[in-house]
């Protein structure tokens, strides 16, 4: 019997950290930017998280719950801040090859990630063996103190930590300032034709650099939730894996519209740890081939998308393209 | 004009002579490597001249480590030759990864259940498993796209995974010995399948094919019909079917020769080098040659510099990590320290930054 009480919740935690970096690369797209740097974006949030908290696990003597959520929070959204900087540097204002810079980003946080990851005790002169923060974990993942009392349906809806909500409201906050906002209307208009937007006087460069920048520090906050929340404060270095890939690949799915990034990010959650739930029979190599099952999908997915070839399904016309005012 | 006027605005510059922009490149190379030595200072606290001799004596110190790196800048190269016809075409196949590591498979498969062939046979069997794996592996993606337009970098990274869990299956499939989760070394008593030395070296049979394949793809890229139609597909595809070049054919083509060099990158990886499959043999060489291939401007001559560099400094930062017990990913910040400096160099060699002076406003007009 399929044990749905047990399954869903476990999806949602799969499903988190894409949904992060899924309505992070939204905002990123809307404004005419392909990051394909997110992946990597997201294991420098992670890790900058791991290593503010890290730190203040090390020197403080007592664990003050409010900044064992602060200060990793901060140091995560700085850190992946930086990276959106390092991408809009090069791919707005020196108008470099978006795909190459992105892969490069992603070359570069996933090194990074892995090389804090798994030296930071080596380069503190720490005495620990490994980086396990489960303190700050516990902080992080707080539930509401009234979440068993409902038995499963606490189960399925109440029971994570504040980084899930907080995807939640992101996700349909963002819907709505894309959707209903004039700062969503000149993003949307940035990034399907730059040109006629700068000819209205939209800061074309401003929008591109703080939308791009805004996803790069959502995206992060999934690295975070998956450092802080799922993987209990223990970071394995390509622990992560290849979620940043397959969020970058949700956006197509969402055609572009983080509200339906919520129910897609908790399918792929789902379709993720399916192998755990799939009967294997005697092979266990079956299990290897059900863990195919997300890629296979989201290629279906993109299959399927383009052959409808409707005009609401389309990309942001200017993806892809850095832009030059001169250039016309 | 009453207006403010910018500090400087930017202006498009005519093609600059192939030294100066050569020039600019060699700066930004310098200028990241002096930034590589700087961090690496400040993480281990070594001084920087030793930093650097600490690097090279990492990729060329002795005999061997110069084999390795000059193996290592083999496969690279392969794997961006792979890539570069598809980027000539701007088709962004990202899944030169998936793609090596089908030709992988393919190998493996052939070196474990057809290995008591005579080797006349068995060879020339592997090399066109290999290759058509690799082929058909880029072919679909390129089926979509040109049917349906399908996004092209999405799908061939979505088959990158499908790729490597199809490994993971036959990994567990052949794992040996039982329960060691990992295939071992394939014929390892009787070498079967196994690429031969030559002149007592086991690497250099692998460098001599990719130089071949290099010599291959100049020509073929440079004097022939199918090179001359890939790149006006590249260019714009309207003039392509104004031509009456069959664009979705020329699409198909060019993938599958793409798919089919990281296939045969894959053969090399495996008979020519470790002589067993795991997932992540390919070590994101697939995603590297991408950065490599464009960086190059698809010069195969400007390939081979920049992957030898990029492996210069990979096995230099391989050793500077060993020395300090620190994580071997390092070598992948350093890759995209090197990364960001070479991309962020062309617009210096497109754009010309224009200061501003008194008369400007009347040289606008």
């Amino acid at each position: 019997m399929f044990d749905l009480v047990s399954f869903i919740p476990r999806a949602v935690m799969q499903g988190v950290p894409l949904l992060y970096g899924c309505v992070g690369e939204i905002y990123t797209e809307k404004s005419g930017n392909l990051n394909l740097g997110i992946p990597g974006i997201m294991y420098v949030g992670a890790i900058g998280g791991v290593t503010g908290a890290f730190l203040y696990e090390e020197h403080a003597a007592e664990m003050n719950g409010l900044l064992a959520v602060l200060i990793p929070l901060l140091s995560c959204i700085l850190a992946s801040l930086l990276m959106g900087l390092i991408y809009c540097f090069l791919t707005v204002t020196l108008r470099a090859n978006q795909n190459v810079t992105g892969l490069a980003l992603t070359t570069f946080g996933v090194g990074v990630g892995n090389f804090f990851g798994g030296s930071l005790v080596k380069l503190s002169n720490s005495d620990v063996p490994s980086i396990a923060l489960s303190t700050t974990s516990k902080f992080f993942k707080t539930s509401l103190p009234f979440a068993d009392k409902f038995g499963a349906i606490g189960k399925v809806f109440l029971s994570y930590g504040f980084l899930v909500y907080l995807s939640l409201a992101i996700a349909f906050f963002s819907a709505w300032l894309l959707k209903k906002t004039r700062v969503g209307l000149h993003l949307r208009s940035v990034g399907e034709n730059p040109a006629t937007a700068d000819a209205v006087g939209i800061n074309v460069i401003k929008y591109k650099y703080i939308a791009t920048c805004a996803g790069s520090v959502i995206a992060g906050l999934g690295g975070l939730y998956y450092i802080m929340d799922y993987a209990n404060g223990v970071w394995s270095n390509n622990g992560f894996g290849d979620r940043g890939w397959l969020a970058i690949a949700l956006v197509i799915f969402t055609v572009w519209n983080p509200a339906s990034a919520v129910p897609a990010s908790l399918l792929f959650g789902g379709l993720y740890i399916l192998n755990l739930f799939l009967p294997t029979g005697a092979h266990m190599a079956v299990k290897e081939l059900y863990k195919m099952i997300p890629y296979v999908v989201t290629l279906a997915v993109l299959v399927i998308v383009s052959m409808k070839k409707k005009r609401e399904n389309d990309p942001p016309a200017s993806l892809g393209q850095s832009y030059f005012r001169e250039d016309r | 004009m009453q207006h403010k006027e910018p500090l400087f605005h930017i202006v498009r510059r005519p093609l600059l002579p192939w030294y100066r922009a050569a020039l600019i490149r060699l700066l930004s190379i310098v200028i990241s490597l002096i930034i590589c030595g700087l961090l690496t200072t400040m993480l281990t606290g070594l001084d920087p001249v030793k930093v650097y001799k600490t690097i090279i004596v990492g990729a060329v110190g002795t005999k061997r480590k110069v084999w390795t790196t000059l193996q290592n800048t083999a496969m690279l190269l392969c794997a961006s030759l792979a890539v570069t016809p598809a980027f000539m075409m701007k088709f962004w196949n990202v899944g030169a990864e998936g793609q090596i590591l089908m030709g992988c498979l393919a190998t493996a498969a052939c070196m474990l259940k057809l290995g008591n062939l005579p080797p006349t046979i068995l060879y020339p069997v592997m090399a066109v498993t290999s290759i058509a794996a690799g082929a058909v592996w880029a072919a679909i993606p390129a089926i979509f796209k040109s049917r349906w337009k399908t996004n092209e970098t999405l799908s061939t990274l979505m088959l990158n995974y499908i790729a490597t869990q199809l490994v993971a299956y036959y990994v567990v499939l052949w794992e040996n010995p039982k329960g060691s989760g990992a295939v071992g070394v394939i014929n390892a008593d009787n070498h079967e399948g196994w690429f031969p030395s030559l002149l007592g070296q086991k690497y250099l049979l692998n460098i001599l094919i990719v130089i071949a394949v290099c010599i291959f793809l100049t020509i073929y890229l440079r004097t022939t019909k199918h090179g001359y139609e890939l790149s006006v597909v590249g260019e714009s595809e309207r003039t392509a079917r104004y031509l009456g070049i069959k664009v979705p054919s020329v699409i198909i083509r060019t993938a599958a020769l793409s798919g089919a060099l990281c296939g045969l990158a894959g053969l090399l990886l495996v008979a020519g080098t470790n002589h067993t499959i795991t997932t992540t043999l390919a070590g994101g060489r697939g995603f590297t040659a991408v950065m490599v291939s464009w960086m190059s401007k698809f010069n195969t001559a400007a390939m081979l510099l920049t992957s030898f560099l990029l492996v210069f400094l990979e096995r230099g930062a391989g050793e500077i990590a060993t020395v300090f017990e620190l994580n071997t990913s390092f070598s992948d910040i350093l890759t995209g320290i090197i990364l960001f400096f070479i991309i962020g160099s062309e617009f210096f060699i497109s754009y010309r930054i224009v200061p501003r002076t008194k008369h400007s406003s009347k040289e606008a007009k």
